[in-house]
């Protein structure tokens, strides 16, 4: 688990093996295992704060909005933050696995769309059906992308995009390019699921919860999990090591398509309908989630809890944003882009910091 | 592609494979570096055949104009990705460099434009020294300005559009010089440019270098951060000169829908054009044909009354050849 950032060309996730042998040929990377770094103080603060940064900062802006707004800290304030990041935190788990096993997923948008319309096409069926039919579909997508780039070697970067333009059309396609809206019946069971509350809190929050919970199991404390680590950090030792490399890394993809295909169908459920539109840039917001979480994009290193506080993050400040008054949209992308550009300037700069010594 | 030579002690089944191979690799090397020439004649061909009214020029003059602005600013991805890199802003630069033309038509034409150039080289410059110089990864650098410029564009405009009513501005748009859309005259130079750039000058080639292995550039005394530093500030500028065309072309300045997912047309021209997302290779002339190939498999699939889903689609399966094609470099690095 080394936290090394190259300094420049570090687009691993679409550098695949090139950046693996750039990776190995290069003096300076071996000596960054954490083991042999030498434990000064300011490089544990600095790792301490890359990597436990995104909760503290979490911590810290919920802390002033609750004293600055009197409308912040209250329980329907919360919970409706909660609920908004509901969706794309259980698309955010999917990405963080992928991001970690050192590929990307550009396709979990259009896949959230997909698994949207499926769901509200299915739900006539049934409540088992809704979720089988987008979990099955949104699933094989993901086999089949995480196929075309573990077993034939192929850039994560542009079969996702592929992904992208595949999946968006399927989900015009089978809406008649957006003309047929599938209707989910309001008493649906399946309905319910998506707009029923329990303690006052939207179901789909507690399948976000149950996805973190299930995730950092997975990626804590299972062989499969930790194995995201290990490639993602090296593929060619990974490969050495005798782990099955192109299946770990199908694997992520599996997940990350079966969880988009699960928000996607917690959505439809909410609003009652599958609209094939949905979810555009939302590939891009997962991705600035994990990336605010301390995972980098370099793979080998990550985890759930930050990427939950990345989420939680950006949805805490278009809400302080609304709580201001600006409902304006424009103001909100320069917010979330400023945002985003500080964070990854400080991450870089902690990053530095900490290989500084091996320099 | 050199591949070694057969060393002649090697017993003859051996040898036989080894030539075997040698050849699959060349003619996956010929696919490769002409499948993407080959693949636009024939698809102009099915057209000229199968399409009526194709070849009319009033078609080829819309087909070309569309294409136009993709085209500038993957000339611009295409350094980018040459070393080693992405720029995903550059739909967000156009936006910014449209919104800022009508705030600045009141100073002159020339003085708009500059400005919005100016916007574009600002942004580039920006993106270049977080990647170049803070170490910040070039896709999420740019994300960073993807999500925000599109809001400052919108900003400016009071998240308005805003038509244009100057007619020497929206000429550059639609007007025509001997016949020849302004629109594409600008593609073509900017295209033959960026060509001379990359195989004709210094510049060029330490692009190249970076891109193949930044360490060895680095040791080798290339001044790395420099040339990523332009590499970012051209694109932006490319992508600056495309939103002032657009502008030019909609007589008006719609920040919020204006250049929006150009950045994966873009990158969808260069990688099927055949230039490999690893780095260290630019196929400018393949890039203009990517982007040309893809504007015609649109406009044919329309033609034949096949829905957008299905342009979608098609559009993925053809990124999806294109990649597959291309994958033994990454193969025979491993």
């Amino acid at each position: 688990m080394t936290s090394l950032e190259k300094p420049n060309g570090g687009n691993r996730s679409a550098a695949g093996a090139a950046a693996e042998t750039a990776h190995i040929s290069r003096p300076a990377d071996v000596a960054d295992s954490p083991e042999r770094v030498g434990s000064g103080a300011g490089e544990r603060v600095a790792r301490f704060l890359q990597r436990q940064g995104a909760p503290i900062l979490l911590a810290l802006v919920v802390l002033v909005a609750s004293f600055a707004f009197p409308g912040f800290a209250t329980f329907d304030n919360v919970a409706s933050i909660l609920f908004q990041a509901s969706g794309l935190g259980i698309i955010a788990v999917g990405m963080t696995l992928v991001i970690i096993s050192g590929g990307i997923d550009l396709s979990v948008g259009s896949v959230y769309a997909l698994g949207g319309v499926l769901a509200a096409w299915a739900s006539r069926y049934g409540v088992l059906p809704a979720f089988a039919v987008p979990l099955a579909v949104c699933g094989l997508i993901g086999l089949v992308q995480g196929t075309f780039i573990g077993r034939f070697g192929m850039p994560p970067f542009i079969v996702t995009l592929a992904g992208l333009l595949g999946a968006r059309g399927l989900a015009l396609a089978l809406t008649d390019e957006g003309k047929t809206v599938y209707k989910v019946g309001w008493n649906d069971t399946f309905a319910q699921l998506g707009h029923g509350k329990v303690f006052g809190i939207y179901l789909p929050v507690y399948f976000m919860v149950a996805v973190f919970v299930v995730g950092w199991i997975y990626l804590q404390r299972t062989k499969s999990g930790q194995a995201l680590f290990a490639v993602g950090g090296s593929e060619s030792a990974s490969t050495l090591m005798g782990l099955p490399v192109a299946r770990i890394k199908i694997t992520s993809y599996l997940i990350c398509g079966l969880l988009a295909g699960l928000a996607g169908a917690l959505n439809a459920a909410y609003t009652i309908s599958g609209v094939p539109t949905q979810g555009v840039g939302w590939e891009l917001d997962a991705i600035a989630s994990v990336v605010i979480g301390g995972t980098l994009l370099v793979g080998g290193a990550g985890s759930l809890i930050g990427t939950l506080a990345g989420v939680l993050l950006l949805k805490v400040i278009l809400n302080v944003i609304n709580q201001i008054g600006t409902l304006n949209t424009s103001v909100q992308m320069v917010v979330s882009g400023a945002f985003l550009a500080v964070v990854v300037v400080v991450q870089a700069l902690l990053t530095r910091a900490q290989n500084l010594r091996d320099g | 592609m050199t591949a070694p030579t057969v060393p002649e002690q090697l017993p003859d089944r051996a040898a036989d494979a080894v030539r075997e191979r040698q050849s699959r690799a060349r003619r996956i090397g010929w696919i490769r570096d002409y499948g993407v020439y080959v693949a636009l004649l024939v698809l102009i061909i099915f057209n000229i055949a199968a399409t009526p009214n194709f070849v009319a020029l009033d078609n080829l003059r819309v087909q070309l104009v569309q294409v136009a602005p993709v085209m500038i600013v993957a000339l611009g991805v295409a350094m980018v990705i040459g070393t080693e890199g992405i720029d995903l802003s550059v739909g967000a630069v156009m936006a910014l460099a449209g919104a800022l033309i009508p705030l600045y038509l009141g100073y002159g034409v020339p003085v708009a434009i500059a400005v919005a150039l100016l916007g574009g080289i600002a942004s580039g410059l920006f993106a270049g020294v977080l990647v170049a110089s803070i170490g910040v990864q070039p896709i999420v650098a740019t994300l960073a300005l993807l999500v925000g410029l599109r809001g400052v564009a919108q900003l400016l405009l009071g998240g308005q559009f805003r038509q244009i009513s100057s007619p020497e501005f929206n000429n550059l748009g639609t007007g025509s010089v001997l016949g020849v859309p302004i629109v594409v005259l600008v593609a073509a130079v900017l295209a033959v440019i960026v060509g001379f750039l990359m195989r004709r000058t210094v510049f060029g080639r330490r692009v190249v270098a970076i891109g193949g292995n930044p360490d060895a550039a680095r040791l080798a005394g290339l001044p790395v951060r420099r040339t990523l530093i332009t590499v970012y500030l051209l694109s932006g500028l490319l992508a600056a000169i495309a939103g002032v065309l657009l502008t030019a072309y909609q007589k008006a300045a719609t920040p919020s829908t204006q250049g929006l997912l150009m950045e994966l047309s873009a990158i969808t021209a260069v990688v099927v054009g055949g230039t490999p997302l690893t780095g260290g290779r630019v196929r400018v002339l393949g890039t203009v044909a990517g982007a040309l190939l893809m504007q015609i498999v649109t406009a044919t699939l329309i033609k034949h009354d096949l829905p957008e889903s299905s342009t979608q689609m098609v559009q993925a399966a053809i990124i999806i050849l294109a990649v597959y094609v291309q994958r033994d470099r990454g193969g025979a690095r491993r």
